[in-house]
């Protein structure tokens, strides 16, 4: 319904909740959050500004950008491990299980631990990975390493395992979808055509099923890029990440502007790719109907 | 059983390697809440619930395990509230940024947790509410907005419009054909979009871990015993909460499928 005199009522009665309570609690906040950036700070208070002098810094300092490119390489790692756990992961779900009850029972058990505990699954790899832990009790007990390793936990390769972990369910859930939507007439076609199965996929449900990577490549890149539990649970010495930069703005170095100037460059950088994925998706998009 | 390509048992291979990443690491959780010894560490030692004894004898915890059910409850109960309203409102009528306000709802969904919590902060600190429950009850039924609206908006796209026309023609007030058209067939999607507020709630950290003051969550418990080191009493609370979730989260998506396959 478009809005006329006569609906009007009708919408304002239902929307003016929705409508207050986005503008108050989100949008302002936003806007705070992007104005306190620009605020200066004189130990230990903030004063109301209009300067860049926090951005220079983040962009200038080698401690902050060393830590931002590190994220950037990590959310990365995390994103390419998951795809390429993923992808085959849904295109087995979609292609290869022929039970609709099998399938949907196989789908729902790899969905489901994404929204269980996500403290609590990062935590499992500290368990694992640990000194003390799992998977080094179990090396030493079967004999393949005489005492146990400290290399597995406290280290980059620990968050990217524990991150993609956290993150696969992620990918494989626009892959399911885009791939399920691919008509199978299209793939016999091909296979009628005496096209062997590795060019069908490379020719044909690769390049269907960019739109469900693009998406799943976004969400898991940007949630890894800010995350802040990974690294302090499993993350050593150099893990710092940019979320863990944030902590320390608003605990111990308590520096608003500055924190609030890097969530900014945060939140730019999530719109950006935002904005990206939904042009690509639609170029990418084939018109099936 | 179809006989497969060398490459399709691979692919098999792959996919149950990954389902067993999935899950290895939440059995290790449980079976070592039952392990009777402080290190996590094989062969087991042997059976104990002495961890759950303790985490049930922990009174800081279990006043944290009340407290992140209180928060999920009244989370919950705002976001479902304000999102199905905000859902229906979206559903039938077209207004001027439209699509602004819904990209800006469901914003939250694929930003990191961490730039919510400091904006909402930033805003706490210039109004002068102090960091509370009541914050993070706020704060939680905000970031969560964006579940309850857009599973609640896939449902309704899906009802059949003339069913609303019908009941207008028939006489009936608009709360009537809300209460006996609308909500009848948007019912399982408010469940299970609750179903998955609450438990996403009950686990956040990072808008929790900026909001809340001296009275503090499960996870936020948790994430800071953990900084101090690896107890088995919270691989006890972790199983139970795993599990808790688990029913939680099938159920939820059971829900909001359900419709699609009919």
């Amino acid at each position: 319904m478009t809005l006329t005199r006569r609906t009007i009522p009708g919408f304002a009665a239902l929307f003016s909740l929705p409508l207050a309570w986005v503008l108050l609690l989100m949008v302002v906040p936003y806007a705070i959050m992007i104005s306190v950036g620009f605020w200066t700070r004189q130990f230990p208070l903030f004063y109301p500004d209009f300067q860049f002098g926090n951005y220079a810094q983040i962009l200038a300092d080698p401690q902050y950008t060393t830590v931002i490119l590190r994220t950037l390489k990590i959310a990365a790692c995390v994103t390419v491990c998951a795809l390429l756990l993923g992808y085959p992961l849904a295109y087995f779900l979609v292609f290869t299980v022929r039970s609709q009850k099998l399938r949907n029972l196989l789908y729902m058990s790899v969905i489901v631990p994404l929204w269980v505990s996500y403290l609590l699954r990062a935590y499992t790899w500290k368990i694992i990975l640990g000194t003390d832990g799992a998977l080094n009790s179990l090396l030493v007990s079967t004999g393949l390493v005489s005492a146990p390793l400290d290399i597995f936990l406290y280290n980059q390769t620990a968050m990217v395992v524990t991150l993609v972990y956290i993150f696969v369910p992620f990918m494989v859930m626009p892959l399911f979808t885009v791939l399920d939507n691919i008509p199978r007439r299209l793939i016999e076609a091909s296979e009628d055509l005496g096209v062997g199965p590795f060019m069908t996929f490379w020719k044909v449900i690769f390049p269907l099923s960019l739109g469900g990577v693009i998406a799943g490549a976004t969400m898991t890149f940007c949630l890894s890029f800010g995350d802040f539990v990974a690294p302090v649970l499993v993350g050593g010495p150099d893990g710092t990440m940019v979320a863990n930069l944030l902590q320390t703005q608003f605990g111990a170095a308590l520096n608003w502007p500055l924190g609030s100037a890097l969530a900014t460059l945060v939140l730019a950088l999530v719109l950006i790719l935002l904005q990206l994925s939904s042009r690509l998706d639609r170029a990418g998009r084939v018109d099936l109907a | 059983m179809r006989r497969l390509h060398w490459w399709q048992r691979g692919l098999v291979g792959v996919s149950l390697g990954v389902l067993a990443f999935l899950y290895l690491p939440i059995v290790m959780l449980v079976i070592f809440s039952f392990n009777d010894s402080k290190v996590t560490s094989f062969p087991l030692s042997g059976f104990t619930l002495h961890w759950y004894e303790a985490f049930l004898a922990n009174a800081q915890m279990l006043r944290a395990l009340a407290n992140s059910l209180w928060v999920a409850l009244f989370a919950t109960a705002l976001s479902v509230v304000i999102g199905v309203t905000a859902a229906l409102a979206l559903d039938r009528y077209d207004f001027p940024g439209k699509r602004l306000f819904q990209n800006v709802i469901l914003l939250p969904l694929s930003l990191p947790g961490i730039v919510t919590g400091i904006a909402m902060l930033n805003f706490y600190k210039q109004i002068g509410i102090p960091q509370s429950l009541t914050a993070v009850v706020i704060g939680h039924a905000t970031a969560l907005l964006g579940v309850v609206v857009s599973q609640v908006m896939a449902r309704l796209a899906k009802i059949n419009r003339r069913q609303f026309e019908a009941s207008a023609d028939l006489g009936a007030t608009p709360f009537e054909t809300f209460r006996h058209v609308t909500l009848p067939g948007i019912r399982s999607a408010i469940v299970g979009s609750a179903l998955l507020c609450f438990t996403l709630s009950f686990d956040e950290i990072p808008v929790t871990y900026f909001l809340t003051g001296r009275e503090v969550t499960l996870p936020i418990y948790i994430y800071s015993t953990l900084r101090r080191g690896i107890t088995p009493e919270i691989n006890a609370i972790g199983t139970v909460i795993v599990a808790v979730s688990f029913v939680l989260i099938v159920l939820s998506v059971t829900l909001l499928r359900d419709r699609e396959r009919s």
